[in-house]
């Protein structure tokens, strides 16, 4: 597209049917201990 | 950005690049400056656009009015197709469905996957900002004795239904000065995981003083993640990060953890510090360690009282920003050299990053996370340990007061009225619920200044994806 560059083709809404199967990494045993960060983290299904 | 209605669209522009974030799809668009302008304009006369009421003929007549000195229709046209097409695939304008999910997620019946086990409550070191205060946690000094920790193990292969990949981080206080504990439960747990048909990922956050190369072999053989105390530059982590004496800490760790990294390939750990009000040029520190040779680097801004003079003030906000793009940037240009290295809060995996169900439900405290302490009490997360109210049971008789974990579960970003207007908040889950208590008392709220910080971050960490992405330009830009 000429005047639009979009950098993801997964879209959230996409994850609503599959998704919470809480496999993954809690987030605070990363490295945050006294913030929240969440949107970093990996689907263990897609490492 | 609009007040009273769930943000749909958040568009800025950072190191020269024009950002379109589809917040409730997740969708990132780097557009030009007319595709900016129009989406901004069709935003802003109705945040709810179909794809039926972007063909109205009156949408373009209005777009033609607002923006006709600027650009010639035709181009006007060209642009509103391309925003229709992205509508119609769920990529533009995407309403936020998932109030009604979040329901049904919450009601899931959930088990606790990973413990904080604190196992010293005691500490060599005596940095200022601690909020376990030294390691005693406003109570008195201890060590988790294996039987106690035995336990906390069975407490969660026993409560942890189906989950196969169950975390226990090894904290403190220094959890080094209990070393042997740690070592035996992590024979134990390898044990009982055969057992159990369960996986168990142990972490250690450690401030280095005690290790030495038997604490690395086996840091490297069973730890899937450490991660590393240290502030920076030698003057800002000696002023908070001194010995009990006064002396600073810099000198004796900082070999130490590079020999770490280095053994560990560089990987599956953090170097981490706190930037407080004393280095709000904390892009430096970054930059320090990333000279020092480490890749995986992670400094967080301090959590303070107000009357602490090293917390982070809201009027320090606009320097912080500044630091925050400034590290930005130097990240695109090493990345481009080959030079690159990871930041904890910049990280952003917009292909495989985390489904929707767990962006809602935050970090788990309370619920899938609880902190353990030396005599085996369960706490909602490391930060509420030593307040009694917030004792949940203990590793013996497990939860005693499910009315905890329930509040604690109540909690996500549609519980909080400030999150509903906030671009951000599939990013951080609705932040941390610590923090909140903190500054609020209740975990129904947020604490602003981090959330100020969390969206300056998110910003940074697209624009980094964006200038990647960028394959022509190979020049960073300057701020339009």
């Amino acid at each position: 597209m000429k005047h639009i560059k979009t950098l993801n083709t997964q879209t959230l809404n996409n994850t609503v049917k599959k998704g919470g199967c809480g496999e993954c990494q809690t987030s605070c045993q990363s490295a945050c201990k006294t913030s929240c960060t969440v949107g970093n983290q990996t689907c263990e299904h897609k490492k | 950005m609009k007040v009273g209605v769930s943000v749909v669209i958040h568009q800025y522009q950072n190191n020269g690049y024009n950002i379109v974030l589809d917040v409730n799809s997740g969708s990132v668009h780097v557009v030009d400056k007319i595709a900016y302008d129009v989406i901004g304009c069709l935003e802003a006369e109705n945040s709810f656009h179909t794809p039926e009421t972007l063909r109205k003929e009156e949408t373009f007549e209005s777009l033609c009015k607002n923006l006709e000195g600027t650009y010639n229709k035709e181009e006007l046209g060209e642009v509103l197709e391309a925003v229709i097409e992205l509508t119609e695939a769920g990529q533009l304008f995407t309403r936020d469905i998932y109030e009604d999910y979040i329901g049904e997620v919450k009601q899931r019946k959930t088990v606790v996957k990973a413990l904080c086990l604190h196992i010293a409550h005691d500490c060599n070191l005596a940095c200022k900002y601690c909020f376990a205060e030294e390691g005693e946690y406003h109570g008195r000094r201890a060590l988790m004795s294996y039987e106690v920790g035995k336990k906390a193990l069975d407490f969660l292969i026993q409560n942890s239904g189906n989950r196969r990949n169950l975390e226990v981080d090894f904290f403190g206080g220094e959890p080094l000065m209990n070393w042997q504990v740690v070592k035996d439960l992590v024979a134990y747990g390898r044990e009982q995981e055969k057992l159990y048909n369960k996986h168990f990922r142990f972490t250690l956050t450690t401030n280095g003083v005690l290790l030495n190369d038997e604490v690395q072999e086996f840091v490297n053989k069973e730890m899937d993640n450490v991660v590393l105390s240290l502030d920076g530059r030698k003057e800002v982590n000696d002023k908070m990060r001194p010995f009990r004496n006064g002396k600073g800490s810099y000198d004796l760790i900082v070999p130490k953890f590079q020999k770490l990294a280095k053994s560990r390939n560089q990987e599956k750990y953090y170097i981490r510090g706190t930037f407080t009000r004393d280095n709000l040029d904390f892009s430096n520190d970054v930059m320090h360690f990333a000279e020092l040779g480490f890749k995986q680097i992670s400094i967080e801004p301090v959590v303070g009282e107000d009357t602490d003079p090293y917390a982070i003030r809201e009027s320090d906000l606009p320097q912080i920003f500044r630091e925050y793009d400034i590290l930005a940037k130097t990240m695109v240009e090493r990345e481009r050299k080959g030079e690159g290295f990871t930041f904890f809060h910049f990280m952003l995996d917009l292909e495989g990053g985390p489904c929707v169900a767990k962006r809602l439900s935050g970090c788990g405290s309370g619920t899938e996370y609880l902190a353990v302490t030396p005599w085996g009490d369960l706490y909602p997360c490391h930060q509420f340990v030593g307040d009694e109210k917030f004792l949940m049971g203990n590793v013996e008789e497990g939860i005693t007061k499910p009315e905890i974990a329930d509040e604690f579960r109540s909690c996500s970003v549609y519980s909080k009225e400030k999150c509903r207007n906030c671009f951000a908040r599939f990013y951080c889950s609705g932040g941390c619920m610590a923090n909140s208590y903190k500054f609020h008392n209740t975990i129904h709220d947020t604490y602003d200044v981090s959330c100020e910080m969390e969206r300056k971050r998110v910003e940074c960490a697209i624009m980094i994806k964006a200038a990647l992405a960028d394959e022509e330009r190979k020049e960073t830009h300057e701020e339009k």
